[in-house]
Protein backbone atom coordinates (compact mmCIF):
# COMPACT_ATOMS: atom_id res chain seq x y z
CA UNK A 1 0.00 0.00 0.00
CA UNK A 2 1.24 3.37 -0.82
CA UNK A 3 2.43 5.74 2.05
CA UNK A 4 0.84 8.89 0.33
CA UNK A 5 -1.90 9.80 2.95
CA UNK A 6 -5.51 10.27 2.38
CA UNK A 7 -6.76 13.67 2.99
CA UNK A 8 -9.33 15.50 5.35
CA UNK A 9 -10.08 18.81 3.95
CA UNK A 10 -12.88 20.81 6.61
CA UNK A 11 -14.75 22.65 3.82
CA UNK A 12 -15.73 26.29 5.11
CA UNK A 13 -18.85 27.69 3.02
CA UNK A 14 -17.84 31.36 3.49
CA UNK A 15 -20.84 34.18 2.80
CA UNK A 16 -19.24 37.89 2.73
CA UNK A 17 -17.14 37.14 4.77
CA UNK A 18 -18.10 34.34 7.37
CA UNK A 19 -18.13 30.70 7.67
CA UNK A 20 -21.91 29.04 7.05
CA UNK A 21 -22.90 25.67 6.18
CA UNK A 22 -26.12 25.30 4.68
CA UNK A 23 -28.33 22.30 4.79
CA UNK A 24 -28.97 21.37 0.86
CA UNK A 25 -27.75 24.99 -0.01
CA UNK A 26 -31.05 26.40 1.70
CA UNK A 27 -30.88 27.05 5.83
CA UNK A 28 -27.76 28.52 6.57
CA UNK A 29 -26.32 28.78 10.36
CA UNK A 30 -22.85 31.11 10.65
CA UNK A 31 -19.70 28.90 12.00
CA UNK A 32 -17.48 32.46 12.22
CA UNK A 33 -14.74 34.06 11.19
CA UNK A 34 -13.05 32.09 8.14
CA UNK A 35 -9.68 32.42 9.30
CA UNK A 36 -10.18 32.01 12.86
CA UNK A 37 -11.49 28.75 11.96
CA UNK A 38 -9.08 27.67 9.72
CA UNK A 39 -6.51 28.39 12.10
CA UNK A 40 -7.99 25.73 14.76
CA UNK A 41 -8.42 22.84 11.76
CA UNK A 42 -4.67 23.60 11.09
CA UNK A 43 -4.05 23.06 14.47
CA UNK A 44 -6.17 20.09 14.64
CA UNK A 45 -3.84 18.46 12.24
CA UNK A 46 -6.18 19.38 8.55
CA UNK A 47 -4.43 18.12 5.57
CA UNK A 48 -5.82 20.66 3.38
CA UNK A 49 -8.64 23.84 3.60
CA UNK A 50 -11.27 24.18 1.16
CA UNK A 51 -12.41 27.95 0.85
CA UNK A 52 -15.97 28.34 -0.99
CA UNK A 53 -17.21 31.70 -1.53
CA UNK A 54 -20.96 30.72 -2.00
CA UNK A 55 -22.15 34.39 -3.14
CA UNK A 56 -19.43 35.22 -4.65
CA UNK A 57 -21.02 38.28 -6.20
CA UNK A 58 -19.15 40.82 -7.41
CA UNK A 59 -18.99 42.92 -4.77
CA UNK A 60 -18.27 39.75 -2.85
CA UNK A 61 -14.74 39.62 -4.32
CA UNK A 62 -12.36 41.96 -2.49
CA UNK A 63 -13.76 40.36 1.19
CA UNK A 64 -12.76 37.12 -0.41
CA UNK A 65 -9.41 38.02 -1.69
CA UNK A 66 -8.66 39.61 1.48
CA UNK A 67 -9.75 36.91 3.73
CA UNK A 68 -7.33 34.45 1.36
CA UNK A 69 -4.86 37.04 2.25
CA UNK A 70 -4.93 36.62 6.11
CA UNK A 71 -5.78 32.89 6.04
CA UNK A 72 -2.64 32.61 3.39
CA UNK A 73 0.26 34.32 6.07
CA UNK A 74 -1.20 31.91 9.32
CA UNK A 75 -2.08 28.71 7.69
CA UNK A 76 0.72 26.62 6.00
CA UNK A 77 -1.41 24.18 4.66
CA UNK A 78 -3.04 24.08 0.79
CA UNK A 79 -5.46 25.99 0.87
CA UNK A 80 -7.80 25.58 -2.55
CA UNK A 81 -10.50 28.72 -2.91
CA UNK A 82 -13.95 28.54 -5.36
CA UNK A 83 -16.85 30.25 -5.75
CA UNK A 84 -17.43 32.87 -8.82
CA UNK A 85 -14.35 31.63 -10.54
CA UNK A 86 -14.97 32.61 -14.45
CA UNK A 87 -11.93 34.15 -15.74
CA UNK A 88 -8.15 33.69 -15.71
CA UNK A 89 -8.08 36.90 -13.73
CA UNK A 90 -9.54 35.52 -11.05
CA UNK A 91 -7.17 32.66 -10.83
CA UNK A 92 -4.30 34.76 -11.09
CA UNK A 93 -5.82 37.07 -8.18
CA UNK A 94 -6.45 34.46 -6.05
CA UNK A 95 -2.83 32.94 -6.45
CA UNK A 96 -1.23 36.34 -5.60
CA UNK A 97 -3.57 36.52 -2.86
CA UNK A 98 -2.08 32.97 -1.55
CA UNK A 99 -4.20 30.10 -2.51
CA UNK A 100 -2.68 27.25 -3.98
CA UNK A 101 -5.24 25.60 -5.99
CA UNK A 102 -8.44 27.13 -7.55
CA UNK A 103 -11.64 25.57 -7.66
CA UNK A 104 -13.73 25.85 -10.99
CA UNK A 105 -17.16 24.80 -11.42
CA UNK A 106 -20.20 26.48 -13.42
CA UNK A 107 -17.49 28.36 -15.71
CA UNK A 108 -16.06 24.98 -16.76
CA UNK A 109 -19.78 23.79 -17.94
CA UNK A 110 -20.19 27.01 -19.63
CA UNK A 111 -17.07 26.57 -21.52
CA UNK A 112 -14.61 23.91 -21.24
CA UNK A 113 -11.93 25.37 -22.81
CA UNK A 114 -11.40 27.91 -19.87
CA UNK A 115 -9.95 24.77 -18.07
CA UNK A 116 -7.43 23.93 -20.65
CA UNK A 117 -6.51 27.69 -20.73
CA UNK A 118 -6.38 27.75 -16.95
CA UNK A 119 -4.25 24.40 -16.94
CA UNK A 120 -2.15 25.69 -19.48
CA UNK A 121 -1.08 28.85 -18.19
CA UNK A 122 -0.81 28.73 -14.14
CA UNK A 123 -0.46 24.58 -14.35
CA UNK A 124 -2.61 21.30 -13.64
CA UNK A 125 -1.53 21.40 -10.28
CA UNK A 126 -3.55 24.22 -9.06
CA UNK A 127 -6.78 23.56 -11.25
CA UNK A 128 -9.45 22.12 -9.15
CA UNK A 129 -12.67 21.28 -11.35
CA UNK A 130 -15.61 21.23 -8.72
CA UNK A 131 -18.50 19.15 -9.80
CA UNK A 132 -21.95 18.89 -8.55
CA UNK A 133 -23.96 15.94 -9.63
CA UNK A 134 -27.75 14.35 -8.80
CA UNK A 135 -28.71 11.08 -9.46
CA UNK A 136 -31.41 10.84 -12.13
CA UNK A 137 -33.39 8.05 -13.63
CA UNK A 138 -33.07 7.76 -16.92
CA UNK A 139 -36.39 6.49 -19.48
CA UNK A 140 -35.26 2.98 -19.60
CA UNK A 141 -34.84 2.55 -15.97
CA UNK A 142 -31.15 2.71 -15.50
CA UNK A 143 -29.84 5.94 -13.13
CA UNK A 144 -27.05 8.15 -14.02
CA UNK A 145 -25.42 11.26 -12.59
CA UNK A 146 -25.73 14.62 -13.87
CA UNK A 147 -23.85 17.57 -13.44
CA UNK A 148 -26.13 20.65 -11.83
CA UNK A 149 -24.91 23.99 -11.41
CA UNK A 150 -26.23 27.25 -10.22
CA UNK A 151 -26.51 25.46 -6.68
CA UNK A 152 -28.08 22.67 -7.56
CA UNK A 153 -31.15 24.34 -9.27
CA UNK A 154 -29.99 23.91 -13.24
CA UNK A 155 -29.48 20.79 -15.18
CA UNK A 156 -26.90 20.50 -17.49
CA UNK A 157 -27.55 17.08 -19.25
CA UNK A 158 -23.58 16.03 -18.74
CA UNK A 159 -22.79 12.93 -16.97
CA UNK A 160 -20.82 13.49 -14.23
CA UNK A 161 -18.42 10.27 -14.76
CA UNK A 162 -17.71 11.30 -18.85
CA UNK A 163 -17.36 15.10 -17.54
CA UNK A 164 -14.80 14.48 -15.23
CA UNK A 165 -12.67 12.30 -17.50
CA UNK A 166 -13.33 15.14 -20.20
CA UNK A 167 -12.27 17.25 -17.27
CA UNK A 168 -9.22 15.10 -16.61
CA UNK A 169 -7.91 15.07 -20.58
CA UNK A 170 -8.09 18.75 -20.10
CA UNK A 171 -6.01 19.43 -17.74
CA UNK A 172 -7.57 19.39 -14.39
CA UNK A 173 -5.36 18.51 -11.77
CA UNK A 174 -8.27 17.02 -9.24
CA UNK A 175 -11.93 16.55 -9.09
CA UNK A 176 -13.91 17.95 -6.05
CA UNK A 177 -16.99 15.85 -6.58
CA UNK A 178 -19.94 17.21 -4.84
CA UNK A 179 -23.45 14.60 -4.21
CA UNK A 180 -26.26 17.75 -4.58
CA UNK A 181 -28.51 14.51 -3.22
CA UNK A 182 -26.19 14.08 -0.03
CA UNK A 183 -24.69 17.61 1.06
CA UNK A 184 -26.29 18.65 4.35
CA UNK A 185 -28.15 15.25 4.85
CA UNK A 186 -25.28 14.06 6.84
CA UNK A 187 -26.42 10.99 5.10
CA UNK A 188 -22.60 10.01 4.27
CA UNK A 189 -21.38 9.98 0.04
CA UNK A 190 -22.83 8.86 -2.32
CA UNK A 191 -20.60 5.88 -2.85
CA UNK A 192 -21.72 4.80 -6.12
CA UNK A 193 -20.97 8.25 -7.55
CA UNK A 194 -17.56 8.46 -6.08
CA UNK A 195 -16.38 5.07 -6.65
CA UNK A 196 -17.52 5.55 -10.42
CA UNK A 197 -15.56 8.65 -10.80
CA UNK A 198 -12.47 7.93 -9.19
CA UNK A 199 -12.36 4.70 -11.45
CA UNK A 200 -13.10 6.73 -14.13
CA UNK A 201 -9.79 9.15 -14.04
CA UNK A 202 -6.09 8.69 -13.07
CA UNK A 203 -6.20 12.58 -11.13
CA UNK A 204 -7.34 12.34 -7.35
CA UNK A 205 -10.81 12.60 -6.64
CA UNK A 206 -11.92 14.80 -3.18
CA UNK A 207 -15.43 13.29 -2.26
CA UNK A 208 -17.76 15.50 -0.51
CA UNK A 209 -21.15 15.98 0.30
CA UNK A 210 -23.50 14.36 3.44
CA UNK A 211 -20.81 13.49 5.81
CA UNK A 212 -22.50 12.83 9.35
CA UNK A 213 -20.29 10.53 10.98
CA UNK A 214 -16.87 9.46 11.09
CA UNK A 215 -17.63 6.34 9.20
CA UNK A 216 -18.55 8.25 6.35
CA UNK A 217 -15.30 9.42 5.86
CA UNK A 218 -14.17 6.09 6.30
CA UNK A 219 -15.99 4.38 4.05
CA UNK A 220 -15.57 7.84 1.30
CA UNK A 221 -12.00 6.48 0.63
CA UNK A 222 -12.48 2.40 1.30
CA UNK A 223 -15.73 2.23 -0.28
CA UNK A 224 -16.01 5.05 -2.80
CA UNK A 225 -12.42 5.24 -3.33
CA UNK A 226 -12.01 8.50 -2.60
CA UNK A 227 -8.33 10.30 -2.57
CA UNK A 228 -9.55 12.74 -0.37
CA UNK A 229 -12.65 13.43 2.22
CA UNK A 230 -14.33 16.90 2.34
CA UNK A 231 -16.59 17.69 5.29
CA UNK A 232 -17.83 20.95 6.84
CA UNK A 233 -20.38 20.76 9.37
CA UNK A 234 -19.11 17.92 11.59
CA UNK A 235 -15.84 19.75 11.82
CA UNK A 236 -17.72 23.10 12.36
CA UNK A 237 -19.93 22.97 15.25
CA UNK A 238 -16.97 20.60 17.28
CA UNK A 239 -19.20 17.29 16.80
CA UNK A 240 -16.30 15.82 15.78
CA UNK A 241 -11.78 16.86 15.57
CA UNK A 242 -10.27 16.25 12.69
CA UNK A 243 -7.80 14.46 14.81
CA UNK A 244 -10.67 12.21 16.12
CA UNK A 245 -11.29 11.69 12.40
CA UNK A 246 -8.09 10.49 11.75
CA UNK A 247 -7.67 8.27 14.60
CA UNK A 248 -10.90 6.58 13.36
CA UNK A 249 -9.57 6.15 10.24
CA UNK A 250 -6.27 4.89 11.08
CA UNK A 251 -7.87 2.53 12.88
CA UNK A 252 -9.67 1.24 9.78
CA UNK A 253 -6.37 0.62 8.27
CA UNK A 254 -6.48 3.68 5.89
CA UNK A 255 -2.80 5.52 5.81
CA UNK A 256 -3.59 9.01 7.26
CA UNK A 257 -1.17 11.50 8.40
CA UNK A 258 -1.26 12.25 12.31
CA UNK B 1 23.56 52.36 11.00
CA UNK B 2 23.84 49.35 9.74
CA UNK B 3 21.62 46.78 9.16
CA UNK B 4 22.66 43.14 10.70
CA UNK B 5 19.06 41.55 9.27
CA UNK B 6 19.87 38.94 6.74
CA UNK B 7 18.24 39.11 2.97
CA UNK B 8 16.19 36.25 1.60
CA UNK B 9 15.77 37.04 -1.78
CA UNK B 10 12.60 34.69 -3.35
CA UNK B 11 13.57 34.41 -7.07
CA UNK B 12 10.38 35.81 -8.80
CA UNK B 13 10.96 34.57 -12.71
CA UNK B 14 6.60 35.08 -13.41
CA UNK B 15 5.60 31.24 -12.61
CA UNK B 16 3.61 30.35 -9.19
CA UNK B 17 2.89 31.25 -6.14
CA UNK B 18 6.12 32.75 -4.75
CA UNK B 19 3.82 34.05 -1.81
CA UNK B 20 3.24 30.81 -0.30
CA UNK B 21 6.88 30.76 -0.21
CA UNK B 22 7.60 34.00 1.37
CA UNK B 23 4.62 33.95 3.63
CA UNK B 24 6.31 30.73 5.13
CA UNK B 25 9.94 32.43 5.72
CA UNK B 26 8.61 35.08 7.06
CA UNK B 27 6.71 33.48 9.50
CA UNK B 28 10.04 31.29 10.52
CA UNK B 29 12.35 34.46 9.99
CA UNK B 30 10.36 37.91 11.36
CA UNK B 31 13.83 39.45 11.85
CA UNK B 32 15.32 38.93 8.37
CA UNK B 33 14.28 40.93 5.27
CA UNK B 34 12.11 38.40 2.58
CA UNK B 35 12.05 40.27 -0.68
CA UNK B 36 9.92 38.50 -4.09
CA UNK B 37 12.42 39.79 -6.70
CA UNK B 38 13.49 39.54 -10.20
CA UNK B 39 16.49 42.19 -9.89
CA UNK B 40 20.05 40.59 -10.39
CA UNK B 41 20.98 43.34 -8.35
CA UNK B 42 18.87 42.24 -5.22
CA UNK B 43 19.91 38.56 -5.90
CA UNK B 44 23.65 39.48 -5.48
CA UNK B 45 23.20 41.19 -2.11
CA UNK B 46 20.98 38.46 0.03
CA UNK B 47 22.13 36.45 1.59
CA UNK B 48 20.17 33.25 1.01
CA UNK B 49 18.51 32.41 -2.08
CA UNK B 50 15.08 30.62 -2.48
CA UNK B 51 14.32 29.23 -6.19
CA UNK B 52 10.61 28.19 -6.47
CA UNK B 53 8.60 26.70 -9.28
CA UNK B 54 5.32 25.70 -10.88
CA UNK B 55 3.89 25.01 -13.58
CA UNK B 56 5.56 23.56 -17.26
CA UNK B 57 9.26 23.22 -16.67
CA UNK B 58 9.37 24.56 -20.89
CA UNK B 59 7.52 27.88 -19.22
CA UNK B 60 10.12 27.81 -16.55
CA UNK B 61 13.07 27.51 -18.61
CA UNK B 62 12.32 29.86 -20.84
CA UNK B 63 11.50 32.64 -18.52
CA UNK B 64 14.45 31.58 -16.68
CA UNK B 65 16.46 31.65 -19.65
CA UNK B 66 15.22 35.06 -20.92
CA UNK B 67 15.93 36.93 -17.37
CA UNK B 68 19.23 35.62 -17.37
CA UNK B 69 18.42 32.97 -14.60
CA UNK B 70 20.30 30.65 -14.97
CA UNK B 71 23.69 32.00 -14.69
CA UNK B 72 21.95 34.03 -11.56
CA UNK B 73 21.59 31.00 -9.97
CA UNK B 74 24.31 29.49 -10.90
CA UNK B 75 26.32 31.98 -9.44
CA UNK B 76 24.13 32.51 -6.14
CA UNK B 77 25.24 28.46 -5.41
CA UNK B 78 29.06 29.11 -5.63
CA UNK B 79 28.23 31.39 -3.12
CA UNK B 80 25.51 31.48 -0.61
CA UNK B 81 22.97 29.11 0.22
CA UNK B 82 20.09 27.91 -2.23
CA UNK B 83 16.82 26.29 -1.72
CA UNK B 84 15.23 25.12 -4.72
CA UNK B 85 11.60 24.00 -4.18
CA UNK B 86 9.42 21.94 -6.61
CA UNK B 87 10.02 22.48 -10.34
CA UNK B 88 12.86 24.76 -8.54
CA UNK B 89 14.20 21.77 -7.97
CA UNK B 90 13.43 19.97 -11.46
CA UNK B 91 15.14 22.44 -12.90
CA UNK B 92 18.43 22.15 -11.78
CA UNK B 93 18.75 18.79 -13.21
CA UNK B 94 20.00 18.05 -16.74
CA UNK B 95 17.15 17.18 -18.55
CA UNK B 96 12.81 16.79 -18.22
CA UNK B 97 10.89 14.66 -20.67
CA UNK B 98 8.38 16.83 -19.99
CA UNK B 99 7.10 18.92 -23.03
CA UNK B 100 8.34 16.92 -25.37
CA UNK B 101 12.00 17.15 -23.48
CA UNK B 102 13.90 20.40 -22.15
CA UNK B 103 17.17 20.51 -20.75
CA UNK B 104 17.75 22.39 -17.29
CA UNK B 105 20.20 23.98 -15.73
CA UNK B 106 22.64 20.84 -15.55
CA UNK B 107 24.06 22.01 -11.87
CA UNK B 108 22.95 18.27 -10.58
CA UNK B 109 23.46 15.54 -13.12
CA UNK B 110 19.99 13.54 -13.40
CA UNK B 111 16.48 13.38 -15.15
CA UNK B 112 13.05 14.47 -14.80
CA UNK B 113 10.78 11.69 -15.60
CA UNK B 114 6.92 11.25 -15.91
CA UNK B 115 5.29 8.88 -13.58
CA UNK B 116 2.88 7.56 -16.32
CA UNK B 117 -0.46 7.38 -16.95
CA UNK B 118 -0.74 3.44 -15.09
CA UNK B 119 1.40 3.75 -12.02
CA UNK B 120 1.17 0.85 -9.51
CA UNK B 121 2.46 0.57 -6.59
CA UNK B 122 4.74 -2.42 -5.82
CA UNK B 123 1.37 -4.23 -4.19
CA UNK B 124 -0.39 -3.66 -7.54
CA UNK B 125 -2.18 -0.62 -5.84
CA UNK B 126 -3.69 1.49 -8.89
CA UNK B 127 -1.57 5.46 -7.90
CA UNK B 128 -2.92 8.57 -8.68
CA UNK B 129 -0.78 10.90 -11.06
CA UNK B 130 -0.50 14.33 -9.90
CA UNK B 131 1.28 12.64 -6.72
CA UNK B 132 -0.68 14.90 -4.60
CA UNK B 133 -1.02 14.95 -0.94
CA UNK B 134 1.52 14.03 2.26
CA UNK B 135 4.12 11.49 1.39
CA UNK B 136 6.92 10.21 3.82
CA UNK B 137 10.40 11.48 3.13
CA UNK B 138 12.95 9.25 4.16
CA UNK B 139 16.08 10.82 5.13
CA UNK B 140 19.41 9.37 3.41
CA UNK B 141 21.62 11.61 4.77
CA UNK B 142 22.38 13.77 7.93
CA UNK B 143 22.34 17.88 7.12
CA UNK B 144 21.58 20.95 8.80
CA UNK B 145 18.52 21.02 6.71
CA UNK B 146 17.10 18.12 8.28
CA UNK B 147 17.64 19.58 11.89
CA UNK B 148 14.38 18.41 14.33
CA UNK B 149 12.87 16.72 11.35
CA UNK B 150 11.98 12.96 12.28
CA UNK B 151 13.09 10.73 9.78
CA UNK B 152 10.31 9.47 7.62
CA UNK B 153 8.07 12.61 8.61
CA UNK B 154 5.63 13.68 5.64
CA UNK B 155 5.73 16.55 3.28
CA UNK B 156 3.12 18.05 1.27
CA UNK B 157 4.14 17.03 -2.54
CA UNK B 158 1.89 17.75 -6.01
CA UNK B 159 3.78 17.01 -8.96
CA UNK B 160 3.38 14.75 -11.89
CA UNK B 161 7.37 14.37 -12.44
CA UNK B 162 9.89 13.38 -10.75
CA UNK B 163 13.78 13.21 -10.10
CA UNK B 164 15.51 10.17 -10.46
CA UNK B 165 19.47 11.93 -9.41
CA UNK B 166 22.61 10.10 -11.61
CA UNK B 167 24.58 10.76 -8.37
CA UNK B 168 23.61 8.81 -5.31
CA UNK B 169 25.85 11.22 -2.97
CA UNK B 170 24.01 14.53 -3.95
CA UNK B 171 20.51 12.28 -2.57
CA UNK B 172 19.18 14.08 0.63
CA UNK B 173 15.86 11.79 0.65
CA UNK B 174 13.75 9.36 -1.33
CA UNK B 175 9.79 8.98 -1.47
CA UNK B 176 8.15 6.02 -2.92
CA UNK B 177 4.88 6.61 -4.95
CA UNK B 178 5.66 4.23 -7.42
CA UNK B 179 8.93 4.53 -8.13
CA UNK B 180 11.64 5.16 -5.58
CA UNK B 181 12.79 9.14 -6.60
CA UNK B 182 14.65 12.09 -5.03
CA UNK B 183 12.65 13.93 -2.50
CA UNK B 184 15.54 16.05 -2.04
CA UNK B 185 18.84 16.87 -3.39
CA UNK B 186 21.89 18.40 -1.54
CA UNK B 187 25.28 19.45 -2.95
CA UNK B 188 27.31 22.02 -1.17
CA UNK B 189 25.33 25.46 -0.98
CA UNK B 190 22.39 23.80 -3.09
CA UNK B 191 19.71 21.97 -1.11
CA UNK B 192 16.96 21.45 -3.10
CA UNK B 193 13.20 19.50 -2.67
CA UNK B 194 10.45 18.05 -4.05
CA UNK B 195 7.76 18.72 -2.23
CA UNK B 196 6.49 22.15 -0.67
CA UNK B 197 8.03 23.22 2.76
CA UNK B 198 6.08 26.06 2.62
CA UNK B 199 2.80 24.32 2.70
CA UNK B 200 3.76 20.95 5.02
CA UNK B 201 2.91 22.60 8.45
CA UNK B 202 5.42 22.11 11.31
CA UNK B 203 7.82 19.96 9.21
CA UNK B 204 7.99 22.89 6.71
CA UNK B 205 8.28 25.64 8.58
CA UNK B 206 10.95 23.60 10.74
CA UNK B 207 12.50 23.00 6.93
CA UNK B 208 12.53 26.67 6.34
CA UNK B 209 13.69 27.86 9.93
CA UNK B 210 17.11 25.46 8.84
CA UNK B 211 17.59 26.35 5.96
CA UNK B 212 17.53 30.24 6.89
CA UNK B 213 19.54 29.21 9.75
CA UNK B 214 22.32 27.28 7.69
CA UNK B 215 25.66 28.72 6.12
CA UNK B 216 25.88 26.57 3.33
CA UNK B 217 28.61 23.83 2.31
CA UNK B 218 26.57 21.97 4.33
Amino acid sequence: MSALAKRIIPCLDVDNGRVVKGVQFVDIRDAGDPVEVARRYDEEGADEITFLDITASHEDRDTTIHTVERMASEVFIPLTVGGGVRKLEDIRALLQAGADKVAINSAAVSNPEFVRQAAEKFGSQCIVVAIDAKQVDAPNGDSRWEIFTHGGRKPTGLNAVAWAVQMASYGAGEILLTSMDRDGTKNGFDLGLTRAVSDGVNIPVIASGGVGDLQHLADGVLEGGADAVLAASIFHFSEYSIAEAKSFMAEQGIEVRL
Amino acid sequence: MSDFRSRIAVLDYGMGNLHSAAKALEHVAPGDHVVITSDPLEVARADKVVFPGVGAIRDCMAEIRRLGFDDLVISAIAEKPVLAICVGMQAVMSHSEENGGVDGLDILPGQVRYFGDDLRAADGERLKVPHMGWNKVHQTIDHPVWHGIEQDTRFYFVHSYYVAAQQPSDVAATCDYGPQFSAALARGNLFAVQFHPEKSHTAGLQLLKNFVNWDGKS
